[in-house]
Order: C-alpha cells, then structure tokens, then sequence
C-alpha cells in the first residue's frame, strides 16, 4: 500500500473550526470540534459510523446548523451569510457524496451541465460541451456521456459525482465516503483520483472515511474524530503506527489485521 | 414554601395519549401551513423554472392523458347506460343528455380526474421527491447553488395545479363521445341533438365551478405529495410511505373539497 508523501504546504488555513456542537434530541454528536484545513492539502477525517463525520462536512457546507461554535470558509462565517451569500459560497465547494447523488431522471450529460448552466452566466453551447467534455475525460469517463445513472457501476457513479462537483472548478471537495461500498481496485481507482484533482486542480480537501486505505493512500493529514472531538492528529504515522492510544490502535488493527 | 406550579425539567410524567395526538397533529398542521407558505414566497420570485415547468406539465398532462381519455370515455358508456332505466320508468330517456352533462361537468369530471391523478401523478410526485431525499439528490441540488423547493416542488405543484383542469376538461370531452356511442346506438339520436341537449343543461357557472374546483385539487395533489416526498424519512421504506401517503392523503383532501365547494356553489345557486 502507498503511501502519500505529505506536502509541503503555506499555513494558510481555507477553512477554520472552533469548538462546534451538534446534537440531535438527546445525542450529542459533535461535542467541541477544532480543526484546520490549510490550503493544498488533503485531509482525512477517520471515526467509526455514526460518530458525526458526515455530519461535520454538512454543516461546512451550510446543510446543517451547529447548535454551537464557529465555521469560517474562505475567510467567511458560514452562519453569518445570507441565502444569496451561502449559495456563492457554495460555488467554490464541492461536494461529492457518498452515495454520488446523480440525478436519476438526468443523463450524465445533463447531470454534468446542471450546475454550470444553472450557475456560469453567458455561456454558449460549445463552452458547455467542452466543459462536460473535458471534466468526464478528466475521470476518465468520456463514453458514458450519454448513459443515465442506472447504466453506471457503483465506481462509475462516484467518478461522475465528483467530474460535476469539478465542472465549477471548486477551491474546496468535500469528499463523503468515497470509496464507500467499492471494491479494492475501484477504491484504489478512486484514491488516486482524489490525488489527481488535488495535484491537477490545487484544491484542498476533506475526506471523510473510515477506510485505512483510503486514509494513508490520500491523506497528507488525518484527524480523528473521537467521542465527538479531534483528539488526535497528525500524519498517518503519527495518529496510528506510532500511537500508543487503544481507540486508534482498535481502528487499525481492525482494518487491516482482521 | 410555595410549591412552583411550573413543572420541572426533571418530570417525566408521560403525556395522555390523546395530549400527545393533538400535539403531534398541531406540529404537522404548522408544518404543512410553513411549506404552503413557502410555495406562494417562492412561486412569485424569479428565476421562474420555465423549462423544468413545461417538462412537469408534459409529465403531469400528456402522460396521464390515455388514462383520463379512457376513463372519461367508458365513464361516459357506463352512466348513460346505468341511468337509462330509472329515465325510461318515466318516458324520459330523452333526458340522458342532460343528466349527464350535469353529472359529468358539476361533478365527475373533476373528481373522477382528481382521484385517477392523485393516484397516478401524487404517488410518482411522492415517490420521486422522497427517492431524491434519500439518495441526498435534494441536498447535491441545494450545495451546487439551485432552490431545490424552488426546482422541484414549485414547478410540481404548477404543474399538477393547471394540467387538472385541463384534463378535467379532457375527460368531459371523452365522457360526452362515451355517452353519445351509448345514445345513439339505444336512441338512435342526432350527434348535433344530443350535443345542443347537452350544452343546453349546464350554465356558464357549473363551467366556472368545474375548473376552478379541478384547480384546486390541481393544487392540493402538487402540494401533498411534494410535502410527503419532500419531507420523507430516511431509508427506502420512507419512500414507500411517502407514495402512499401522498395517495391516501390526496384523495382524502379532494373529497372534503367536492364537499365544501358543493355548500358554496348551492350558496351561490341559490342567491
């Protein structure tokens, strides 16, 4: 297994979040949640299901409003924007999710085009279908552009999912699960590609998992979320291999032990 | 020391079961009135969805078009032949015309429309909404900078609300061709008879009535089953649920409606 050297990038933080909180009825899910995502770099949230991950991303993304603390992106308070301003905001996100949301009724075509004719003002035809064009060569996908999602494998579905969040050209991916229900060589497929769009597009990124795999082929920092909190950070050598914490050495052994 | 009447954060006493009822009941009433509310905010402010419009009334209109056509139409046979011997008691088949253009504008040509679409139209709206829930469809729409309600519930609920009458009037249409293959085989009566016969029994207000009524069931299977999907649960038996729920519920709301318009247009008929 590979894995990723870490890069060398600029402190300057593209997302900062400060003991954020979240509960739903009785059960607290994010119980004070400080994390820093700097610009460049790839980083992986690790916890077991049901921890709040996919949680944490959706509140980044204004789905979802923390019950307390601070979300600041690309230097804006998520909770302080308008509806107008959210939506730009949003823009420079993307969102790639877990279950690769492609529109059912649409074809990839028109999948790919949604958020560019809906969003990019002025453009012709032929700027669209070079656009779409050039986002499904990019995954590597340029024969299933006129297939409808029920035609896609389960690989193909995720590719296409995260081509449309790309068409936007996003400063940010938020990565739900990626290799989530996938085999080991499409998972392995999909991590590379996670690599690609950070190397190609110079994006920064959060991806949340709980696949080891995923986490040291792509990760340049891992954080894991623990009772509700980031209590241990680092690379993937410092938050496991060289971790005497039982919680992290469980996870570990559990992924690739058993 | 004065006892406190306000009850503590510690009390657990259970709720009655009807307390809890009418709680829920309340809950659901302000959150259907606040979605509701949402449509008519939304419905006035641009961008206007044209396009995704006109794809839903196709949806809506043109597909539930051979349904509507072949109800209307054996509608049509079956009344006329089932109200022929009560007439013929009296020497009065003549009248069949008319009694089925009272029967088929004042009452089954709405209803009947609005029951065939909240089964065809609300449990597919109901289905495809809670189906784009669940598979987080909705919330790709909203983080890639489009109102998904706007999108999906506004353009439905347009839909469903001007392609009703439309087939409402349809399914007179057919009714009347229905009715008359039915009278001119028993009666051997002239198409241009039966059609001046016809239009002689219905007012111009029983033709207001019927589509304004058809409108407003329009309106209220958009509105239902784009609440039921729209909100549905998580997990593929919530999308189940919300198709049954949009039917069952739907059909329920139409006929309190065919009721209370009946009250106000006897109210009208009658000042």
């Amino acid at each position: 297994m590979n894995t990723k050297k870490s890069v060398n990038h600029p402190k300057e933080s593209v997302i900062v979040i400060r003991d954020l909180k979240i509960s739903f009825g009785d059960l607290h899910v994010l119980r004070g949640v400080d994390l820093d995502l700097y610009q460049g770099e790839n980083l992986v949230v690790l916890g077991r299901s049901g921890t709040g991950k996919s949680v944490l991303i959706k509140i980044i993304a204004g789905l979802l409003e923390p019950d307390e603390g601070t979300v600041n992106v690309l230097g804006e308070d998520v909770a302080k924007l308008n509806k107008r301003e959210l939506d730009a905001l949003r823009l420079k996100l993307g969102f790639s999710f877990q279950n690769s949301a492609l529109y059912d009724s649409m074809t990839v075509r028109e999948n790919l085009e949604f958020p560019l004719i809906r969003n990019v003002r002025n453009l012709s035809r032929s700027d669209i279908d070079k656009a779409v064009e050039q986002a499904l060569e990019d995954v590597g996908l340029s024969q299933t552009i006129n297939q409808m999602p029920s035609q896609l494998s389960g690989g193909q579905r995720k590719r296409i999912g995260i081509a449309r969040t790309l068409i936007l050209k996003p400063e940010i991916m938020l990565y739900d699960e990626p290799t989530a229900g996938l085999d080991p060589i499409t998972s392995n497929e999909i991590n590379n590609l996670i690599n690609e769009v950070q190397e190609r597009h110079n994006t920064s990124s959060i991806i949340i998992t709980h696949d080891l795999t995923c986490a040291k082929t792509v990760g340049d920092r891992i954080a894991m979320l623990l009772d509700g909190r980031f209590e241990r950070q680092g690379t993937f050598e410092e938050v496991f291999e060289d971790s005497n914490d039982e919680r992290a050495k469980q996870f570990y052994e559990y992924n690739f032990v058993n | 020391m004065q006892a406190s009447t306000t009850p503590s954060k510690t009390d657990t006493t259970p709720k009655p079961v009807v307390s809890r009822r009418l709680d829920r009941m309340f809950l659901a009433l302000s959150d259907v009135a606040s979605f509701v509310g949402q449509f008519f905010k939304e419905v006035f402010v641009p961008p206007y969805e044209g396009k995704e419009i006109v794809r839903q009334c196709y949806e809506v209109g043109v597909r539930s078009l051979p349904l509507i056509s072949l109800t209307g139409f054996i509608t049509g046979i079956v009344f006329t032949n089932q109200s022929r011997p009560s007439l013929a008691t009296f020497g009065a088949t003549s009248w069949l015309p008319s009694l089925i253009s009272i029967a088929l504008v004042r009452a089954l040509a709405p209803l009947v429309t609005a029951l065939i679409a909240s089964g065809r139209v609300g449990s597919n709206i109901g289905a495809e909404l809670g189906s784009m829930r669940v598979t987080e469809q909705i919330e790709a729409m909203e983080v890639s900078g489009t109102n998904p309600f706007k999108f999906l519930v506004v353009t439905r609920v347009i839909a469903t609300t001007f392609m009703i009458p439309v087939l409402a009037m349809f399914f007179v249409f057919l009714g009347v061709m229905g009715s008359y293959v039915n009278v001119a085989q028993n009666e051997k009566t002239s198409f241009m008879s039966f059609i001046e016969t016809f239009f002689s029994s219905i007012t111009f207000l029983d033709i207001n009535s019927t589509v304004v009524k058809a409108l407003i069931f329009g309106f209220t299977i958009g509105i239902v089953g784009c609440y039921k999907g729209y909100n549905s649960s998580k997990g593929t038996e919530g999308v189940g649920k919300a198709a049954n729920a949009s039917v069952v519920t739907s059909m329920f709301l139409v006929f309190i409606e065919e009721l209370l318009f009946l009250q106000i247009i006897n109210a009208i008929r009658a000042a």
